[in-house]
């Protein structure tokens, strides 16, 4: 369907997410010697092998321990070590959020969590695995900064900028292979939404990979004759506010896309910060309050109605509010 | 580090138990009991064993670094840090109180100088303290750290990872100690939860063992702490079993979980301070 589309953004090449993380921390690991990479038996599912093979001595096997992951991270940044986690994301947050919580966020440590296989994307491996409230739990962290890019460049470019800024991070990515439609040479800016499409009728605000289901649902919009803007939220918090605000002044209407619960995802963010500067009708694309379950990814965002068709439906439910 | 003689440690603890039951007291919270335990290994470290700068700097290269895994013994920290120079005596009056450096367990958000880490939460203070030698082995920092945990907090699974990973990656630039207090809060922990033969354990798990038959003996201390620096450098990382009396020092609070996190009243802090000599002036 997408083919007979006039996509404002396309690809020639699909990569999964999760290797954008592994080589950007290649990357950082060549160009800052304190950067240090820790894994909990997931070293090939993370990417992280091409860091290890060149880094030995700066990369921690810890085994089947997250726990015990999260306080080794904080306690390297005492003497000034940059570690980046890996797990999956199940593991990077639910797993651990008292260590987080108390060694990270709370003594405000340098560490970089890095939580692959997030969202329903997973596929076959099921709810047990796919966590839909990663966002949630560590946008509720006072000093955590929250990232969900949308394609290998992106998380690579991401990767990289976590280098350089201080303080505990969060950065989520995935499993599938999925199009990369952002440029290689993108300049990765925390907490700056990144305005893709220029619209003038409906906003779309989307994080992760239904980045490219925004853009994928902006041509269809189009077709429609329905003019529809599309902000890419790579940073879930700091939440770029007045991005929002700028957008919706001027469409009146929105739609938020995660692969996430409703629950304290991005879309209750955006409510926030509407309902108390700009009231305005907002549609959400999310999971509404059940677990996943195995299928093939594809199989898996139509089912829970994450991708473009539904943001199109999602789409016009707005501009109606907004005209009723 | 300049060293002291024991009769002038012990001063120093006579003061330190001064200090914790008087912030204790003053709020009426927090956790006496093994604050009095614990307290000659923590002056033996502060003031005799440990290379540190009062001039606190988070980093602490080139230093000794210690973490308190069982943060409720944070009235016991505070008063050593605050004797040994890291901040004012007369701020441990604000102990626990609304607005102050000290909160109820150690934090780094208010900035105290000393913590580097927040604990409480039990069971994450050796993973930190890993991490931390294992920087100090990347920065070629010869310094060691040390780590100090409760009993009970031995129930923690988390304990028992970072065990089975320190001998792993044979960290051996660390000395962790377990206050063997054999309480907690709930009782006995015989009784809560056995503990059995915790030495067997950890040996188990790969870790040279020195026991410190007499954890308020100042110089059964010294001596085990000259045996454990001994034993780094090996390989293997060091635990320390420290036999101590919780409430050690007050003859009404020693050996029992009741004086675990309750404070005493006008006449029972009267009746403590009796026992123990003012040695370095009460803040």
């Amino acid at each position: 369907m997408e083919k007979t589309l006039d996509l404002k953004y396309t690809y020639t090449e699909k990569k999964d997410t999760r290797s954008g993380f592994g080589d950007g921390l290649l990357e950082a690991g060549r160009n800052n010697p304190n950067v240090v990479g820790l894994c909990a038996d997931l070293i090939g599912s993370l990417k992280m092998g091409a860091f290890q093979k060149e880094f030995p001595e700066r990369f921690f096997q810890v085994g089947i321990a997250e726990a015990n992951m999260i306080g080794l991270a904080a306690g390297m940044t005492i003497g000034g070590k940059i570690p980046f986690t890996g797990t999956f994301a199940n593991f990077s947050t639910g797993r651990v959020y008292d260590q987080i919580r108390q060694s990270v966020a709370y003594s405000d440590k340098n560490v970089k969590i890095c939580a692959s296989h997030a969202g329903l994307t997973l596929g076959e491996d099921g709810a047990t695995h796919q966590i839909l409230e990663d966002l949630g739990m560590m946008r509720m962290l006072p000093h955590m900064t929250v990232i969900n890019p949308c394609d290998y460049n992106q998380t690579k470019a991401a990767t990289l900028a976590l280098v350089d800024h201080v303080g505990p991070a969060y950065l989520r990515f995935g499993r599938p292979s999925w199009p990369i439609f952002t440029p290689a040479d993108q300049k990765f800016e925390i907490g700056k939404a990144w305005k893709m499409i220029d619209g003038k009728d409906v906003t779309i605000f989307a994080t992760g990979h239904l980045v490219w289901e925004a853009v994928v649902a902006e041509a269809m919009l189009r077709e429609e004759g329905i003019s529809a803007e599309v902000i890419n939220i790579h940073t879930i918090k700091p939440l770029d506010t007045e991005a929002i605000l700028d957008s919706v002044a001027k469409t009146g209407c929105a739609v938020s896309a995660e692969e996430h619960q409703l629950n304290g995802g991005l879309g209750d963010s955006i409510a926030q910060t509407l309902i108390r500067n700009h009231p305005a009708p907002l549609e959400y694309v999310g999971v509404n309050d059940s677990f996943g379950e195995s299928g093939t990814p594809t199989q898996l965002l139509e089912k829970y109605g994450l991708n473009a068709e539904n943001i199109v439906k999602k789409a016009k439910i707005a501009l109606r509010r907004k005209s009723g | 580090m300049e060293k002291h003689s024991i009769d002038h440690l012990e001063g120093i603890c006579s003061q330190v138990r001064r200090d914790c039951l008087r912030m204790v007291h003053a709020v009426q919270s927090g956790h006496p009991g093994a604050a009095l335990g614990m307290c000659e290994y923590v002056v033996a470290l502060f003031f005799n064993e440990m290379e540190h700068d009062s001039d606190f700097k988070m980093d602490g290269k080139g230093e000794d670094l210690f973490f308190l895994s069982n943060g409720h013994v944070s009235a016991l920290w505070y008063s050593v840090l605050a004797r040994s120079g890291y901040f004012g005596v007369p701020e441990l009056g604000t102990f626990r109180k609304i607005n102050s450096r000290l909160q109820g367990h150690p934090a780094t958000e208010e900035g105290l100088p000393g913590i580097r880490i927040a604990s409480g939460s039990l069971g994450q203070g050796l993973s930190v303290g890993i991490g931390a030698a294992q920087t100090k082995k990347l920065n070629q920092d010869d310094k060691l750290v040390y780590v100090m945990m409760g009993d009970g907090e031995q129930q923690e699974g988390q304990v028992w990872e970072a065990a089975m990973y320190a001998a792993h990656h044979k960290v051996d630039n660390l000395i962790a100690a377990i206050d063997l207090n054999r309480q907690q809060i709930d009782g006995p922990t015989e009784k809560v939860m056995d503990l059995i033969d915790l030495g067997a354990k950890w040996e188990a798990f790969g870790w040279q063992i020195v026991n410190i038959e007499k954890g308020n003996d100042m110089a059964s201390v010294l001596e085990g702490l000259a045996k454990a620096k001994s034993l780094t450098g090996q390989g293997k990382p060091v635990m320390i079993l420290l036999h101590t009396e919780m409430g050690y020092g007050v003859d009404f609070m020693v050996g029992t979980h009741k004086w675990h996190g309750v404070a005493p009243n006008d006449e029972q802090l009267e009746n403590a301070l009796g026992q123990l000599e003012e040695t370095l002036g009460d803040y």
